[in-house]
């Protein structure tokens, strides 16, 4: 499929019809996606409607914008106006909302179509979209593996070739992570670089959302598009973002790498040599490459797990059946809570409910809450002490490939555990992404993840761009 | 002997904001409009949606920091969590242990100051309204829910229990009442809800310092209510504590029309509302140079108003002129007695009819123009009219917002009788009773009232009763 980037040049300059491209996408959907169930919902009346809208600008002579014609995947948390949004739970099934996401508003007025929505974990809770309600997403590069997660569905929509780009929300790595267990690059900016406006909330400090693409370039170039000031979220960042696609391709020169030891040496060996052949393929592009420590990152996980589930266990007490979405009734108005609650949110959404509620409690918010919140600074300080000396980090995104289906749905902690790479910059808010460099023993994609300071986003992508231009050749899978 | 109880009381006050719109979001603060129809995403809380913070409302609440003496601090919201059906989100951002107001005090107008905890900011609920059955609140078939009101600003203005009497307690009501309509925050209607007082109240024996077990009172909403609630609330605790009974802390209703106070939920059955900060917005710290401008814009509290109104009056006012001047003040009609004294009308009289006829007109009263009501008071005061043709002009100028008042008096045959016209009308009078003129000539005063009242008769009350008399008595001799 072509890149994003070709694409929307082709469609600007009239050589190709955007519903030309649209219904394309639509065919490769329909035909793939039975077996990998990347979409819960394909707009395809909406995407029709929005290409002609695209061509109908080229054909009038105006400017249609940056992703003309360019089919996106959505993920399901985020707001599409008349639009099922499901996060993956029932509780919202057939709830449509009556607004756009920020995201979504900005995609169409670049002339991006949005094909569908994607795929997830409930509620983004979890590493493998086998906590969807709606069934698991296969991997596209080996169907009885995960996708990762949570956005499983729209790393396997771009990994499938059903869109060229794709959007996800990382929480404590889930675009990064299903990006490397896809093949895929996938990349989480600075918090409060992207509007979260419209992002049904999983954890409010942490969520963010990001790109996914089939190269570095079409990330940037969605990034660029989505980057920037939103009055409608009051932690959106005020400055305007540096734009990156521009300079993608200008090399690592004498740019200070830290192969971060602690994001390495966890990970299965296969990993950890492709994380090091990475390091040596910047090196002999010319950055300067040390080992580093930081032993800090260790502490991530625990506070991690502690700060998302207090968070989300009261931004998922709004779905209480009053409102909208399901409602199972009862005697009283607390009956019905409790038994459309029930109902509706599955086994791992409740268990992090139940762990945030018991974290915030009375008597135990200063030994977790609390607790977890100065490890957070602790790790902002650790990445603030490792930027003095290098310019960005290099280290694994998951500890190991993709993992069969079912492998680990009964263990919440093996589960857990594949975010240990990626919560770090979900705690500092710092940006990353995920670019595949080869594969595993078993020939699955292997992610490199590129980390860097706040607002560092134009220097990881130039990072990242190199890591993709060494990148060995896919063995196949 | 028995003992002698002292009662201890602090005064919760929530007070709605005179903003535009609402805290979170741009729907209209508005009471009394149609169900449902002041709401967005935002104040209905729906998935994906974030607040805004509202800078009227930071405005308004640091006004009433200023006004209570309170430092301004750097400050933060939290999310207070709890379900009820009323709760857009089932959590109610507030502010908790970072309020914008702290540590001030109220001075009752006999100089008891009453210290001020904190005024911190928060959101309204929306209203419930129970349908069915008796309409009350457990028997009720079903519930009716307004976000009308969802997402408008409240102060809350948390009292020390320094108050020991039902008096100061219903004077701390009515002089915060007056301050908050001063500083323009609010409208400090309690029977529209603007003002909503929560009562703290213990007993202990008087002269010991040790605070007793206290019952919060909720559900107060007028100044009847909560000199009552606290005295039967006072009673019981007494009651119970002198038949060697134990209070139990807990939530208690006032029930207007029972006279009582009932148990709502006792300290066990209390939420544990795991208060956290709140990630969806940023810390409020208004600057020093805000703070300033709040400070220098605040106008004169009532309590200098009142000062002024008893220097305009000669500086001693009576007992019942005192009370007028807090009436006028309480009513904000201090401007218009003042200009109405400035501008040569006598000012008791100014005040007295400003306190009385003016005060019933409610609101219209406030449009009336100080030059008119000056104008009449001259008129009323040199005799051109009687007391009682003042005050129907008065009504009539009121109605109209103004005017002139020789006009109006003229326009409704008010017009002084000429001294010819006079001398007519009582000769034939005097001519149709001649036993009683008689017994007038002889000494007889009570006859005075009957001569003057058959004038007042034939002239259909256009004579003035002053000069009447004077007449009667220079034709006696």
């Amino acid at each position: 499929m072509t890149g994003a980037l070709a694409l929307a040049a082709e469609v600007r300059a009239g050589k190709r019809r955007a519903r030309e491209v649209v219904e394309e996408a639509l065919a490769a959907v329909a035909e793939g996606d039975g077996d990998l169930n990347a979409f819960l919902t394909v707009l395809g009346d909406e995407a029709r409607a929005q290409a002609d809208a695209v061509d109908a600008a080229v054909a009038a002579g105006r400017d249609p914008g940056p992703l003309a014609g360019v089919p996106v995947a959505l993920k399901d948390n985020l707001c599409t106006r008349g639009a099922p949004t499901t996060c993956g739970s029932k509780i919202l099934d057939g709830w449509r909302p009556p607004y756009d996401a920020t995201v979504v508003q900005s995609l169409r007025a670049a002339g991006a179509i949005s094909l569908g929505k994607t795929n997830m974990d409930e509620f983004a809770m979890g590493s493998s979209t086998e906590n969807s309600a709606f069934g698991p997403t296969r991997n596209p590069r080996h169907t009885d593996k995960v996708p990762g997660g949570s956005s499983g569905g729209s790393a396997a929509a771009v990994a499938a070739g059903f869109a060229p780009l794709g959007l996800g929300s990382d929480t404590g790595g889930s675009i990064r992570q299903p990006a490397a267990l896809c093949g895929v690059v996938g990349m989480k900016p600075t918090y409060g670089r992207i509007s979260r406006y419209g992002l049904v909330a999983f954890a409010s400090s942490l969520d963010q959302i990001g790109p996914f693409a089939a190269t570095v370039e079409d990330a940037a170039l969605l990034y660029d598009v989505l980057a920037g000031h939103d009055p409608l979220d009051s932690t959106s960042l005020p400055s305007i973002p540096e734009p990156t696609l521009a300079s993608v391709h200008e090399g690592v020169e004498g740019i200070r790498v830290g192969l971060c030891r602690d994001l390495v040496d966890g990970c299965a060996p296969d990993v950890a040599a492709r994380v090091h052949g990475a390091a040596d393929a910047l090196t002999g592009a010319g950055a300067k490459v040390e080992e580093i420590s930081v032993p800090e990152f260790a502490y991530g996980l625990s506070a991690y797990y502690l700060i998302a589930p207090a968070e989300a266990s009261s931004n998922l007490a709004r779905y209480d059946g009053v409102r909208y979405g399901l409602r199972v009734d009862g005697e009283d108005s607390e009956a019905m809570n409790t038994a459309t609650r029930t109902a509706g949110f599955g086994a791992e959404v409740k268990r992090r409910v139940m762990l945030g509620t018991y974290a915030l409690s009375a008597g135990y918010y200063d030994a977790y809450y609390a607790q977890a919140q100065r490890v957070r600074t602790l790790v902002m300080r650790a990445f603030d002490r490792a930027y003095e000396s290098v310019d960005v980090l290099l280290g694994a995104t998951a500890p190991t490939t993709a993992f069969d289906l079912g492998a680990k749905v009964d263990n919440p902690m093996a589960m857990y555990m594949n975010d240990v790479c990626t919560i770090p910059s979900n705690l500092s808010g710092h940006p990353a992404a995920s670019v595949p460099f080869g594969t595993g023993d078993d020939g699955l994609p292997v992610g490199v993840q590129v980390l860097a300071p706040a607002l560092g986003e134009a220097i990881l992508f130039r990072v990242a761009q190199v890591v993709e231009d060494r990148a060995p050749q896919r063995s196949g899978s | 002997m028995s003992t002698e109880w002292e009662m201890v009381i602090g005064l919760e006050v929530h007070c709605e904001l005179a903003t535009v719109t609402k805290l979170f979001c741009g729907c209209r603060n508005s009471f009394g409009d149609e169900p449902n129809v002041n709401i967005c995403s935002v104040c209905l809380g729906l998935p994906g949606s974030l607040p805004i913070l509202n800078e009227q409302a930071v405005e308004l609440a640091m006004r009433i920091g200023a006004a209570l003496h309170c430092d301004i601090r750097p400050s933060e919201f939290a999310r207070k969590n709890y379900f009820y059906p009323d709760q857009a989100k089932d959590y109610q951002i507030s502010q908790y242990d970072r309020p914008l107001n702290v540590g001030g005090w109220l001075e009752l107008p006999d100089g008891f100051r009453v210290g001020v905890t904190r005024a911190h900011m928060e959101e309204d609920t929306g209203k419930l309204t129970h349908v069915g059955g008796s309409g009350r609140i457990n028997a009720a078939l079903h519930a009716l829910v307004d976000y009308n009101r969802s997402g408008v600003p409240l102060v809350e203005i948390v009292s020390e229990p320094d108050i020991r009497s039902v008096a100061h307690a219903r004077a701390y009501a009515a002089e915060l009442r007056g301050i908050l309509v001063a500083t323009g925050a609010s409208d400090g209607r309690m029977e529209e809800g603007s003002m909503r007082v929560d009562a703290n109240v213990s007993v202990r024996p008087a002269g010991s310092d040790v605070f007793g077990t206290r019952c919060e009172i909720k559900n107060l909403n007028s100044l009847r209510s909560l000199v009552r609630a606290i005295e039967y609330e006072a009673a019981r605790q007494i009651a119970i504590l002198e038949s060697d009974g134990v209070v139990r802390q807990e939530t208690r209703h006032w029930d207007e029309s029972a006279g009582r106070t009932e148990s709502m939920r006792s300290k066990e059955e209390a939420n544990d509302y795991r208060y956290f900060p709140e990630p969806d917005l940023v810390p409020l710290d208004p600057d020093a140079e805000w703070q300033a401008r709040v400070q220098s814009g605040l106008g004169a509290m009532p309590s200098e108003r009142r000062a002024e109104l008893a220097t305009a009056l000669g500086g001693a006012p009576s007992v019942a002129e005192t009370d007028q001047i807090r009436a006028v003040v309480d009513l904000g009609l201090d401007a218009l007695v003042s200009a109405a004294a400035e501008a040569g009308a006598p000012p008791a009289l100014a005040l007295a009819r400003a306190a009385n006829e003016v005060a019933a007109q409610g609101d219209v009263g406030l449009r009336l123009d100080a030059s008119s009501f000056a104008g009449l008071l001259a008129m009323e005061s040199d005799g051109r009219l009687s007391a009682t043709q003042s005050k129907t002009v008065l009504g009539a100028l009121i109605e109209r917002g103004g005017g002139d008042p020789v006009a109006v008096a003229k326009e409704m045959g008010f017009e002084a009788l000429g001294a010819d016209t006079l001398s007519a009308v009582l000769d034939e009078v005097i001519a149709s009773h001649p036993e009683e003129w008689a017994r007038f000539i002889g000494g007889d005063d009570k006859l005075m009232a009957m001569f003057t009242g058959e004038v007042m008769k034939a002239t259909s009350g256009k004579a003035n009763g002053k000069e009447v008399a004077a007449e009667l008595r220079r034709r006696r001799g």
